[in-house]
């Protein structure tokens, strides 16, 4: 099978310096992520998860290394990369609608064909009546679909998931995560995600990077292959016979580092 | 669940019915105290006053305040007064809450230019600006403008530092999320930091209100020549008590209003807050 790789992170660091000393985050990492695949990063919390995505995202400068996508260097942010964040961060003072143009709005490109397709996008994934409403009005579960959407309504090309299910409650966070996966694998989205949960990690994606406690290395990185039968979602890759054996794994490497 | 609004129609159970009947009974207990609280009040003054049981030199009478503020507008001059008085106040509340709307977004924009000049409005926010009338009378005349000034002066520097910290409040992810779409300096400004502070600059104004009537209220005791303000002094140095009442009743109507004003913008225009 000919991949291509999209995103190439090349021996970054990253330290952080505060009036208190220096802080090393990432020590040298190195990985690609082949196109339209989904991606995880799971790792003991505060091992410097969200720093990734950060300079992926161009926000940060790592101290040393580079980022390519599409085999350009990253410099500053990039319009072809979408953020999604814990919490949704939707503005109660606009409605659905308002909030997801936002991102188009800022980068003037509201324009008829692209207003269009944001509809299309709130009508496939059951945001049709909802439009109109306020963020205040909806429940968690829609509220996060709802940021997806504004996420790709600037049509990345990569999508950054910073623990995007943490703020949900369990059922809805099953739920979401199943929707989601399956929206970014129907709109044929390249996917980076930083997770805490290994089965969110194993379920969603197709590969899974381990990483160890602060300053981050590369512990392993898991290829995932379930035997879902019939259609692959979430929920129902849970059941498949592999997953406990990854998830075992995957849980004896992080422990390694948990005190 | 998504759409809290009741319709007319819907049969509420017996309970219901009885629950709303009482909570509207209370408020209509809350509100018929309000006012018999004020009739009382005001009866009893006038009572006191006609049997002499206190000295109506000092406290004048509902009465004759009553007949002051007839005579003072069949000629005129009450409003005239009123006028110039309102007409400061708003003066002052507007080109207060711009110029220090204005300052605060400067602060906001530049953090070295925040921590430079910190140290200056911690001490004049501290400082009276009571104390400065003297001198802002002298400096922009006496007259309506140094009256302006002397109004603007007390509410811009509540205004500045509240709005500021306002600006400063909001979630920095947010922020961060419009940064991942590309925005500008400007765009966070327009999109989040505004719209999110609306609510702070809601209520910074509620409390300038007041504060510009201080201001007014002093500005015309000093400059003396019309206003409420003036009436008040003046009725005071010539022991007409019933004129001194009569200014500080309608002022209290005036401020009254323009709070009114402002709570009927915000729920206007803030229907999202709910």
């Amino acid at each position: 099978m000919l991949t291509e790789k999209f995103v190439e992170i090349k021996n970054i660091s990253m330290n952080y310096h505060t009036l208190d000393g220096e802080t090393e985050a990432l020590d040298h990492l190195s990985f690609d992520v082949n196109k339209g695949e989904i991606m995880a990063i799971v790792g003991p919390s505060g091992c410097g998860k969200s720093t990734i995505l950060s300079i992926i995202s161009g926000l940060l400068k790592p101290t040393s290394g580079e980022v390519l996508i599409h085999r350009k260097v990253v410099e500053g942010t990039n319009k072809s990369v979408g953020y999604m964040f814990q919490s949704d961060h939707l503005f109660r003072w606009r409605s659905i609608l308002e909030n997801v143009l936002i991102g188009l709005e800022i980068q003037k490109k509201l324009n008829e064909e692209n207003i269009h397709r944001v509809h299309k996008l709130l009508d496939t994934y059951g945001l049709k009546e909802f439009k109109n409403h306020y963020p205040n009005q909806l429940s968690g579960g829609m509220r996060q679909r709802v940021a997806l959407i504004r996420t790709l309504a600037i049509e990345p090309e990569l999508l950054l998931l910073d623990e995007p299910f943490s703020a949900l409650d369990y059922q809805s966070r099953l739920a979401v995560s199943d929707d989601i996966a399956e929206i970014i694998r129907k709109e044929k989205k390249t996917a980076i995600m930083v997770t805490h949960d290994i089965a969110e990690a194993i379920s969603m994606s197709n590969r899974v990077i381990v990483l160890s406690n602060r300053p981050a290395t590369i512990k392993n990185i898991h290829d995932i292959q379930l035997t879902c039968e019939g259609e692959a979602n979430p929920i129902k890759c849970r059941e498949a016979p592999e997953f406990r054996h990854y998830f075992n794994r995957i849980w004896k490497e992080l422990d390694v580092y948990v005190q | 669940m998504f759409n809290k609004k009741t319709t007319a129609t819907v049969d509420y159970s017996k309970g219901h019915v009885a629950y709303l009947k009482a909570v509207k009974k209370h408020k209509l207990m809350v509100k018929l105290c309000q006012v018999g609280f004020l009739i009382l009040f005001i009866l009893l003054w006038e009572i006191a006053a006609t049997n002499k049981w206190i000295d109506a030199f000092f406290t004048s009478k509902p009465s004759s305040i009553v007949r002051l503020i007839v005579n003072l507008s069949r000629d005129g001059s009450i409003f005239k007064h009123t006028a110039i008085s309102v007409f400061e106040a708003l003066m002052g509340f507007a080109i207060g809450t711009v110029l220090g709307t204005f300052l605060a977004i400067l602060l906001w924009w530049s953090d070295f230019f925040a921590k430079v000049f910190d140290p200056y409005l911690v001490v004049l926010n501290a400082l009276p600006k009571i104390a400065l009338g003297p001198i802002i009378i002298i400096w922009a005349g006496a007259g309506m403008s140094g009256i302006i000034v002397t109004a603007l002066t007390i509410s811009l520097v509540v205004t500045i530092l509240s709005t500021y910290s306002g600006f400063k409040e909001v979630d920095e992810e947010k922020i961060k999320m419009l940064k991942t779409f590309g925005a500008s300096k400007l765009q966070i400004l327009q999109k989040v930091i505004f719209p999110a502070s609306i609510p702070t600059m809601i209520n910074t104004m509620k409390i300038n209100i007041g504060m510009t009537w201080v201001g007014v209220i002093v500005g015309e005791f000093l400059v003396s020549k019309a206003g409420l303000g003036y009436l008040i002094v003046y009725g005071g140095q010539v022991f007409r008590l019933d004129i001194v009442m009569a200014g500080v009743i309608i002022l209290a109507i005036a401020t009254a209003l323009m709070y009114q004003l402002i709570v009927f913008l915000e729920n206007r225009f803030l229907k999202w807050r709910q």
